[in-house]
């Protein structure tokens, strides 16, 4: 058990540092990293305070610990996935709409282009 | 530029991926058969020379600058002839399967029908039409389904034959399904109390390049296209609550 959340511990650690550097690089927006971050930093608090872990195995009922941590973080990563995919979801909707307006525009600046070689 | 010429004007619109080989005459074959008539070729980032082939054969091109896919590049041609002020459009394969010759009916039951879409059917008539194994099974199957969504039986649900007017432009410009739009965008209409129409049209066999529905993909377009039809139906539930279209709406 104390392996397990001693592993817990070691991934979030990791888990917080990918983040930040790739927020510093700005690889990641931060508005993005804000739910990665809350994730690792609860995966955290839970993986070093056994009472709380304990609480929340109670709370929802579970029988040991390490399903309680597992089925949390799933939860959790569950959660931010469905979010993930709503926004990826509008934003190829935008991307879409965008690249349409761009080619009839260019369409139009064409016309426009080839109406003043006439006129000239 | 294109531009309408008369309230009844007509834009035919072809999307095209890579066509190189067919789109030249299907191009030539639509100026042959519907003369003057505008052609707007919809050129989804080809890699080959789609587009030269098509400017050359007469055809107006609108290259989309990234890859979109069928719905993608459709739509951007609906946008266009809405722009313009097109009355009806009549979408025609890239790849040579629609005979051109067929077009006029279509264009004619546009007209004389006032419906929003008029699809060119392989099986209205027997007419020598084949497809594949898996293809036939997934048009039954989809008759089946869109049934009672429609209220009338459709015959060829897949086809890309299709013409609207701009009644159905203006629905389609905002309102387009993205992948594999055929079937649902038969929903989306009807969704809205419109109403479709279907001519017997030949389909020929492609002369080029190969289908992009494989027999591999073919489960998930089934997946992909049920999934959506469900979504569309319940996103447009409150048309149940909605009067009854009157005789002068209709003109």
């Amino acid at each position: 058990m104390d392996r397990l959340l001693n592993v817990t511990t070691v991934l979030s650690v990791i888990l917080l540092l990918l983040i930040l550097i790739s927020v510093r690089r700005a690889h990641i927006r931060v508005e993005y990293s804000v739910t990665w971050l809350v994730a690792a930093v609860a995966m955290l608090v839970l993986s070093r305070s056994r009472p709380l872990l304990d609480t929340v195995r109670n709370l929802a009922g579970l029988p040991d610990s390490p399903l309680t941590l597992f089925l949390l973080g799933a939860g959790v990563f569950l959660l931010m996935f469905f979010r993930f995919s709503v926004i990826i979801s509008h934003l190829r909707d935008d991307n879409i709409a965008l690249a349409q307006r761009v080619a009839i525009l260019e369409y139009h600046i064409q016309d426009l282009k080839d109406h003043e070689k006439q006129e000239a | 530029m294109i531009r309408p010429v008369n309230p009844d004007s007509l834009l035919i619109i072809i999307p095209a991926f890579n066509e190189e080989g067919a789109i030249a005459s299907v191009v030539r074959e639509v100026h042959q058969f519907v003369p003057g008539v505008e052609v707007l070729v919809i050129d989804d980032c080809s890699t080959d020379s789609t587009i030269a082939a098509a400017r050359a054969a007469g055809a107006h091109v609108l290259p989309v600058p990234h890859h979109l896919g069928l719905g993608g590049c459709v739509q951007a041609g609906y946008k266009l002839a809405w722009e313009l002020g097109y009355s009806y459009v009549i979408r025609v394969d890239g790849d040579g399967q629609h005979d051109p010759r067929d077009i006029p009916r279509v264009f004619e039951k546009l007209r004389s029908s006032g419906c929003e879409m008029v699809i060119g059917s392989r099986f209205v008539t027997a007419n020598g039409s084949r497809t594949g194994t898996v293809r036939s099974f997934g048009i039954r199957f989809f008759r089946l389904v869109l049934r009672p969504i429609l209220g009338k039986p459709v015959h060829d649900p897949t086809s890309g034959f299709v013409g609207v007017n701009r009644r159905a432009l203006n629905v389609f410009r905002s309102s387009f399904p993205l992948d594999y739009p055929e079937i649902e965008a038969l929903v989306v209409l009807q969704r809205r109390r419109f109403r479709f129409e279907e001519v017997p049209c030949k389909m020929r066999p492609r002369t080029t390049g190969r289908s992009s529905i494989t027999a591999l993909k073919s489960l998930y377009y089934v997946v992909h296209v049920l999934l959506g039809v469900f979504v569309n139906v319940l996103k447009f539930e409150r048309r149940l609550h909605l009067p009854q279209r009157r005789p002068e709406e209709e003109k």
